[in-house]
């Protein structure tokens, strides 16, 4: 597992059904591009989030492929109907596997 | 003058009277979480009197999409090396197995700290700023290696040491032992350095809110340092921004942590006395 990595997510607590809201995510990850060297010369090996996810009880909200020139700590702001109250689901993509998750309840009212 | 060269200075007299109405420091408030009301323009200390009416953060020279990243932690990428000094806090380092926690308690109780650092610390009998006051806590209390006085560790834990203080003014002594250390300072601002002769005042007292090529000239002010910088997407340490900034002028630098920018720092820090402690800041 790349070091250092936290995911965090900001949703409110609660919307009227049927309203819009932003989402802020970010995770602090290094995003090593694959493009730089090390002080003796060998090509430090790409570590990046590849692609993250987010879904409303069990609904794909966004899906999204991230790539190599996308900067440290990657901050994703995006919009979603909340038709009723439940769940978001927040996935990102390690490319050493690892997948981190988190999730966010959201009440109507 | 042919058709290209008029065209072009038309275009110049565009760009400098663009540039000319940007100048002025924004018209804003800040306030952080929409908790955390931030003074960010006040009155001028005594001391400066002479040369200015208002002191005003850097935030205020600012474009709106920066100074917005600064009214929400979450949108603030310098709180993600606060939580991880939040961590080292409570991580115990060192040949004595103490955690700062262990005998300073919680990081937000520390909020007294911040607004009066550089200050004279009568058991060491000399100035002394937060980052030195850390490394004696690690050397001597803890038993721990001491930190690089601009490396990662160490401007973390001085961000988080800001951002619990966040909202207090600035209040750096300058009277009693201080002073000395503060005449020094004050001769450092105004000492023209390098190839180019500047010295702080050139710029931060007699230009602020002028174009200097692309970039908005402050005040200089350090209440928001540490700051989180676009440019190299990492905190940066008051005494790394000193040094850039003589390095500006072509000068040989004084290095971070020597007693020549300790002084400077507190004479720069009493500057802005009166306004709020901003670190960890957002600037570009």
């Amino acid at each position: 597992m790349a070091s250092g990595v936290k995911p965090r997510v900001k949703v409110p607590k609660s919307a009227a059904a049927g309203e819009s809201i932003t989402i802020k995510t970010l995770i602090s990850h290094k995003m090593e591009s694959g493009q730089r060297k090390d002080a003796d010369g060998n090509v430090i090996p790409r570590s990046i989030i590849n692609r993250f996810t987010c879904d409303f009880n069990g609904q794909n909200v966004v899906d999204i492929t991230l790539q190599a020139a996308i900067s440290t700590n990657p901050y994703l702001e995006f919009d979603a109907l909340v038709p009723e109250a439940g769940t978001f689901t927040f996935t990102w993509y390690d490319d050493d596997g690892d997948v981190y998750t988190d999730t966010k309840d959201i009440a109507i009212g | 003058m042919n058709k290209f060269t008029k065209g072009l200075s038309a275009c110049m007299t565009a760009i400098i009277v663009a540039s000319g109405a940007m100048a002025e420091p924004a018209d804003d408030n800040l306030v952080i979480n929409e908790d955390i009301e931030i003074v960010t323009r006040t009155a001028a200390p005594a001391h400066l009197s002479d040369v200015m009416d208002e002191v005003m953060s850097g935030w205020l020279f600012r474009g709106e999409e920066t100074r917005a990243m600064e009214r929400d932690d979450f949108d603030n990428p310098g709180m993600i090396f606060v939580e991880k000094a939040e961590e080292t806090w409570n991580t115990a380092d060192g040949t004595e197995g103490k955690s700062c926690a262990d005998c300073h308690g919680a990081s937000s109780d520390m909020s007294a700290v911040r607004p009066v650092y550089p200050k004279y610390v009568e058991a060491a009998g000399e100035v002394r700023t937060l980052e030195m006051q850390i490394n004696d806590c690690r050397e001597n209390r803890m038993g721990a290696e001491k930190w690089k006085y601009t490396g990662g560790d160490m401007v973390n834990m001085t961000a988080l040491m800001a951002s619990v203080s966040r909202g207090l003014p600035v209040n750096v002594a300058i009277d009693g032992p201080a002073q000395s250390t503060w005449e020094q300072g004050k001769e450092i601002y105004y000492t023209r350095f390098g190839q180019l002769e500047l010295s702080c005042a050139n710029c931060h007292e007699d230009n602020y809110g002028n174009m200097i090529r692309a970039d908005h000239l402050s005040q200089g002010q350090i209440n928001g340092f540490p700051a989180y910088r676009l440019k190299n997407s990492k905190l940066n340490a008051v005494q790394d921004r000193f040094k850039g900034c003589v390095r500006d002028t072509r000068a040989e630098t004084f290095a971070p942590g020597s007693p020549e920018f300790v002084a400077l720092e507190l004479y720069v820090g009493s500057r802005g006395n009166g306004l709020s402690v901003e670190g960890p800041s957002v600037r570009n």
